[in-house]
């Protein structure tokens, strides 16, 4: 095969540049080699939700680049001021630097507003995406050995951009922010035994004060992007190194990754990913108004508008406290309320614990220590999908009940009905999500172990001789055969009470966490399994009445469908 | 043939017929059924209010549920103290004559002139007095501190109407409502009176030119434009993810199943497995 | 060499090779000449049998490829040329169009938010065609190199650890090793002794206000006292922040109070204690006007939803509902403590002023609260 021919007018000649900036470098790095195995050759699996880790990193470099666009003009400061600017319906109110230099961004600087936007959507998407890449690398089991560490880092990473964001829509001290601080520090007033410190700690005193703008703002420029950038460094740099998961395909196997090679292909596709991620953003922020803090107005703590909630991603922890029925302690001159704290620890506690914690135990509930690399279809792991959904419809219970005065406003559903159907569904919910998802699961195994066995429905209709239509099968092609074959069996452990042949009882099964460790490892064991079984044989009998003609599409010699001997009796 | 027979068989012609009968019963229900005055409520109020046809206006429409003496009955309240500007609002905004006794009145299409609104107002007064009906000066929003009526409607308001006058939730089944279609004497009337679960702002608490600072914030509230782009409801944040979710995230995706799809193209092919270096 | 081949399995004899919807026959793969995969094969592989590629298709110069690539090129070229348009817009629309009035800023917003959106999405899409149809449709494997290191190394590596920690004498000598660790150890809490300063004590600020008895109650905005005769109407309800302390924001987080006005007969609060002191009285009501915090029991938000039919006091962050009427009991939500009620008394001109600051502390609960 020729390469595409030269054109010495037109064309571009590289050879120059790579001898002479290039040969530079390398004469005083070296690294040619390098270079060329690890950055231009390295090979980049092609799956849709591989993408999704990238929308959040993007999201991240254009927070960078817009947030410092902002820190520019914005003054973080609660100095009390006059204002006297281009909004002038606010005209003559007293509010702080940081709101005024919030409104002067907005009115007075040409494409401030513009890039506030997208620096808020920006921060919006960053949240959302990390959510769905989180819940893609766990549905398709990527999180397993040797990804572990990843996994960590990446919760870590989802936790402190919860922060950044809180801090960041704080910082123009408007009234729906200052109320959600106000929350917060009545939240950390309620701590046990160093409540009150905590809170006067952290703000410098009474609530407002005048140091918590400030201290959040180094926050959030300095501190937190610093651990983040640092984290998301050494994230992408596991990924790098331990190479990229891929799909279960044909031809992919544990040893191998199969993709597209960095150089220019997956440079120029990740390039025109982060310039839709870029339009995107960019066009939201023209069409779709976000965070417009002057209709809020400048905090003041004797004021509350309805429908005041926090960003999205901190809808979670709003929905707990609405959720929660009143309960409080008073003992002993001294006061724990619940309905606080159990919002503030439980929900983020059992989800990002949880997720923290879950890789762990699935290796210690199944007993599986090799290496993964392929990823898992969700159906071939339906009590790691069920609690996946389960986690979901938690999360979401409460992120909608976060919402249950705009709810209950524009459904028309009474108030307090919205909160006590939160308050059922919050438990009810992922018990009943977890059951109905796990049986999808295997009813979704079985469809694949009919289509491994019997082939695909072509849609061609043939009319037997005595009048009988079927519909005829053809067996699966080859790629299709690999993705369906992929599943692997988990293996059973020992069950409690077992013994090898000398009487030694299994060690994995002894005690009260041994007999857990069994009944969990039996959860995770159910499957459908991929070999035909006694009544798939039934081709020719076994108590399965059937004509031959039926079958003389399915089965047909030499296809792997069916186990050798199987094929051809019709 | 002629041109009507010609085209009878027409796909087109069953449409054609149809649209043409339900413009008909339209403009016949139209002419037989009469509208009020405007829902626009004009500022000129103050006319001579005919106290006498108001009382038969009321006995004719308001006096089955409220009494003959509008002293009340089991299923309305006694309006008597209520003043006209509480009568004013309720007609106005169209809340009153009920339709049914329920959670609470909703805005709806105004059934009574000005002027009889006025009258039946004029007549409520005279049983036992209450707010009058602001004059057009009063409502006035010139030379109003619109600053100091955010201010006002921030810490007396927005926990019901919401930052912008977009509404909100009450307790069972009530809400309040969005303040995009309230006049001014409304507004001003709604503050005087504290219409139905509303409490009451009086002139001594919010004096009138507080009230017109409030209605001048309101006021230029609802007609501020949006220069980010559109309000999405003036709700704040949960209408923001929901778009993020729902617009952002679902058009990224979609694209990067475009950028990741297998190629069906011609497929040129490019250097071989031999070229390496 | 590499024409599409029938897939295997036979067909049955009159059935269509291939129906629309159904999975296509997989391609032949070409120079799968990958290195043999021996389970712990030891790292470094060499370059050139690391990658095996995978190529399909047509030769570059078959018609179909070529008039298709020139086409993609035509729809790349338009998109670059779309995004240098858009790029000029968005310069011209920012020295163009200035800002400093709402109506302004919007034009301008839109201005530059459709030039920079049109720039950008033309030239992502640009390059996603480009990637698609005019380059090659490569696909590579690469072998994954084992993440273990093999027993060798890893014997070799901890030798050498063992090694130097015996020189270091680390474990040999317990004085040195723990003298070194108690000489850090103030060091590691010099950091938190350092931030003892970020704020003040709580002490007992918590559980007062800046209320104290014959302050006035100011109308909120307004800033003018407020006598019984001018909050008559019955359901009235209206802010009130405490005189001198208007724009004191510490002060107000705790001090905000709304106040509301009942018809005789309405109001029945119970005289209620905490411990031995007084919290809730009829007598702290004037004329029928009762006064409470703002401030919500549950986690500070101002309470200020007052509905007159119900006498409802709902915050609206949580959804904590007090009955006004028998001294802001809670009948809903998490809050746990009914607000806690101002004295209220008139002062010698008739104003409304405070008897005293609250007998019990305001606003969420904390530790020491009792």
């Amino acid at each position: 095969m020729s390469r595409p021919a030269v054109n010495s007018d037109t064309d571009f000649d590289v050879s120059k540049p790579l001898k002479g900036t290039a040969g530079w470098l390398d004469d005083r790095f070296g690294g040619a080699r390098g270079v060329r195995t690890y950055l231009l050759r390295k090979v980049y699996p092609d799956h849709w939700s591989f993408l999704l880790g990238e929308i959040a990193l993007y999201s991240f470099i254009i927070l960078l680049l817009t947030g410092t666009f902002l820190s520019l003009f914005f003054v973080p400061s609660t100095t009390e001021v006059m204002y006297h600017g281009s909004y002038v319906k606010l005209d003559g109110i007293k509010m702080s630097e940081a709101y005024q230099s919030t409104l002067r961004i907005s009115f007075d600087v040409r494409g401030g507003l513009l890039i506030r936007q997208i620096h808020h959507w920006a921060a919006d998407l960053f949240v959302g995406s990390l959510m769905i890449h989180m819940l893609r690398v766990f549905f398709t089991g990527a999180y397993r050995k040797p990804r572990e560490v990843n996994w960590l880092i990446g919760i870590v990473l989802f936790s402190l951009a919860l922060i950044e964001g809180l801090f960041g829509y704080s910082l123009p001290d408007d009234q729906l922010s200052g109320a959600g601080l106000r929350i917060f520090e009545g939240v950390l007033q309620g701590i046990p035994i160093v409540g009150t410190y905590l809170a006067y700690f952290l703000f410098g005193g009474a609530f407002p004060g005048h140091d918590i703008v400030p201290r959040m703002y180094i926050l959030h420029v300095l501190l937190i992007p610093g651990i983040l950038l640092a984290l998301i460094g050494a994230h992408i740099f596991i990924m790098f190194w331990q190479k990229h998961t891929q799909m279960p395909a044909k031809g992919n196997t544990e040893r191998n990754v199969t993709g597209q090679p960095s150089y220019p292909y997956f440079v120029a596709k990740t390039s025109a990913w982060f310039m839709f991620i870029f339009g995107a953003l960019a066009l939201l922020s023209t069409f779709a108004s976000i965070n417009p803090v002057w209709l809020y107005g400048p905090y003041t703590p004797v004021a509350i508008s309805s429908a005041s909630q926090p960003d999205f991603y901190l809808g979670i922890l709003e929905g707990a406290l609405r959720v929660m029925p009143a309960w409080e302690w008073n003992f002993l001159g001294h006061t724990v309320t619940f309905s606080v704290l159990i919002p503030f620890a439980l929900p983020l506690g059992i989800v990002l614990g949880g997720a923290a914690f879950w890789p762990f135990f699935e290796q210690w509930a199944t007993g599986d220590k090799a290496y993964h690399h392929i990823n898992d279809r969700p159906r071939n792991a339906p009590v790691r999908t069920g609690i996946g959904v389960a986690a979901i419809t938690f999360y979401g219970v409460l992120w909608a009940e976060g919402a249950n005065d705009v709810i209950a406003d524009k459904l028309q559903i009474p108030l307090y009905t919205v909160t006590w159907i939160a308050r059922v569904l919050t438990i009810l919910g992922p018990i009943i999500a977890y059951v109905i998802t796990k049986r999808v699961c295997l009813g979704l195994q079985r469809k694949d172990r009919n289509e491994l066995l019997h082939g695909y429905e072509s849609g061609i209709i043939r009319q037997l001789p005595d009048g009988e239509f079927i519909e005829v099968h053809q067996p699966v092609n080859e790629e299709r055969l690999a993705v369906l074959e992929a599943k692997k069996v988990p293996a059973l452990l020992p069950a409690p009470g077992s013994e090898d042949d000398n009487g030694v009882p299994a060690p994995s099964a002894r005690g009260m966490l041994g007999k857990a460790r069994a009944v969990a490892n039996r959860a995770f064991a159910e499957t459908i399994p991929v070999e035909a079984d006694g009544h798939g044989n039934g081709h020719h009998g076994n108590g399965h009445e059937v004509t031959g003609e039926e079958h003389e599409a399915v089965g047909a010699p030499g296809s792997a469908a069916l186990p050798p001997g199987e094929g051809g009796e019709e | 043939m002629s041109w009507i027979n010609a085209r009878r068989r027409r796909p087109a012609a069953g449409y054609a017929a149809l649209l043409l009968g339900l413009v008909v019963v339209a403009l016949v229900y139209g002419s037989l059924t009469s509208r009020g005055g405007a829902t626009e409520a004009s500022a000129a109020v103050g006319t001579q209010q005919d106290i006498e046809f108001g009382k038969d206006l009321f006995q004719a429409n308001c006096s089955s549920c409220h009494g003959l003496e509008a002293q009340g009955t089991s299923q309305a309240p006694s309006l008597i103290g209520t003043g006209a500007a509480s009568v004013y609002f309720q007609m106005s905004t169209g809340r009153m004559p009920a339709k049914e006794v329920g959670a609470e009145n909703e805005r709806k299409p105004v059934t009574f002139s000005e002027q009889q609104i006025e009258d039946i107002a004029g007549y409520i007064a005279s049983l036992g007095g209450g707010p009058e009906i602001p004059t057009a000066e009063q409502v006035s929003t010139e030379g109003a501190d619109t600053a100091l009526g955010s201010e006002l409607f921030s810490a007396n308001c927005a926990q019901c109407h919401g930052f912008a006058g977009a509404g909100g939730a009450l307790t069972y089944g009530k809400d309040a409502p969005s303040l995009t279609a309230s006049t001014p004497t409304q507004i001003y009337t709604a503050m005087l009176t504290g219409p139905e679960a509303m409490p009451v702002f009086s002139d001594g608490a919010l004096p009138p030119q507080a009230k017109r600072d409030i209605i001048a914030y309101i006021t230029e509230t609802r007609v501020e434009p949006n220069p980010g782009g559109f309000s999405l409801g003036r709700t704040g944040p949960v209408t923001e993810g929901l778009v993020i979710f729902l617009g952002g995230m679902s058009f990224l995706v979609l694209i990067s199943m475009w950028i990741t799809a297998k190629r069906r193209d011609p497929r040129p092919t490019g250097p071989t497995g031999t070229e390496r270096k | 060499m590499s024409d599409m081949e029938e897939t295997e399995g036979t067909e049955s004899p009159g059935a269509p090779h291939r129906v629309i919807g159904t999975p296509p026959p997989s391609p032949r793969l070409l120079g799968s000449a990958a290195v043999a995969q021996e389970p712990g094969a030891v790292a470094l592989v060499s370059d050139s049998e690391e990658f095996a590629e995978h190529v399909d298709g047509l030769p570059p110069d078959d018609p179909k490829v070529v008039v298709h690539g020139r086409r993609a090129e035509r729809v790349v070229v338009a998109c670059f040329l779309l995004t240098f348009i858009a790029g000029c817009g968005f310069v011209a629309a920012y020295v163009g169009l200035g800002v400093h009035t709402v109506d302004k800023t919007l034009r301008s917003n839109l201005a530059l938010g459709l030039s920079m959106s049109v720039m950008f999405l033309a030239l992502g899409l640009g390059a996603l065609i480009w990637v698609r149809h005019l380059m090659p449709n490569i696909e590579v494997t690469q072998q994954r190199h084992d993440l273990r290191s093999d027993e060798k190394q890893r014997r070799a590596t901890e030798a050498y650890f063992k090694e130097g920690t015996a020189n270091s004498q680390f474990v040999k000598r317990p004085l040195v090793r723990r003298t070194l660790m108690l000489g850090t150890l103030p060091l590691l809490a010099a950091p938190v002794v350092l931030l003892r300063d970020l704020g003040p004590q709580p002490g007992t600020s918590l559980r007062h206000t800046v209320w104290s008895p014959g302050r006035r109650l100011l109308i909120q905005g307004l800033n003018k006292p407020i006598t019984p005769a001018q909050f008559s109407a019955p359901g009235s309800m209206i802010t009130i922040v405490p005189d001198g302390y208007e724009d004191d924001q510490d002060a107000l987080t705790k001090a905000a109070v709304i106040l509301i006005k009942f018809r005789p007969g309405e109001l029945h609060i119970p005289t209620r204690h905490q411990g031995s002191t007084l919290v809730g009285t009829m007598n702290w009501t004037v004329d029928n006007i009762v006064a409470y915090s703002k401030i919500c029991t549950h986690v500070g938000c101002p309470v200020a939803l007052y509905e007159q039919t119900t006498h409802h006091i709902l915050c609206p962050c949580h959804q904590s509902t007090f009955e006004a009427t028998t001294g802001a009991t809670v009948i809903f939500g998490p809050a746990a403590r009914p607000l806690p009620q101002l004295p209220l008394t008139t002062d010698a001109q008739g104003y409304l002023v405070s008897k005293s600051d609250f007998t019990e502390p305001v606003g969420p609960s904390f530790w020491e609260r009792g």
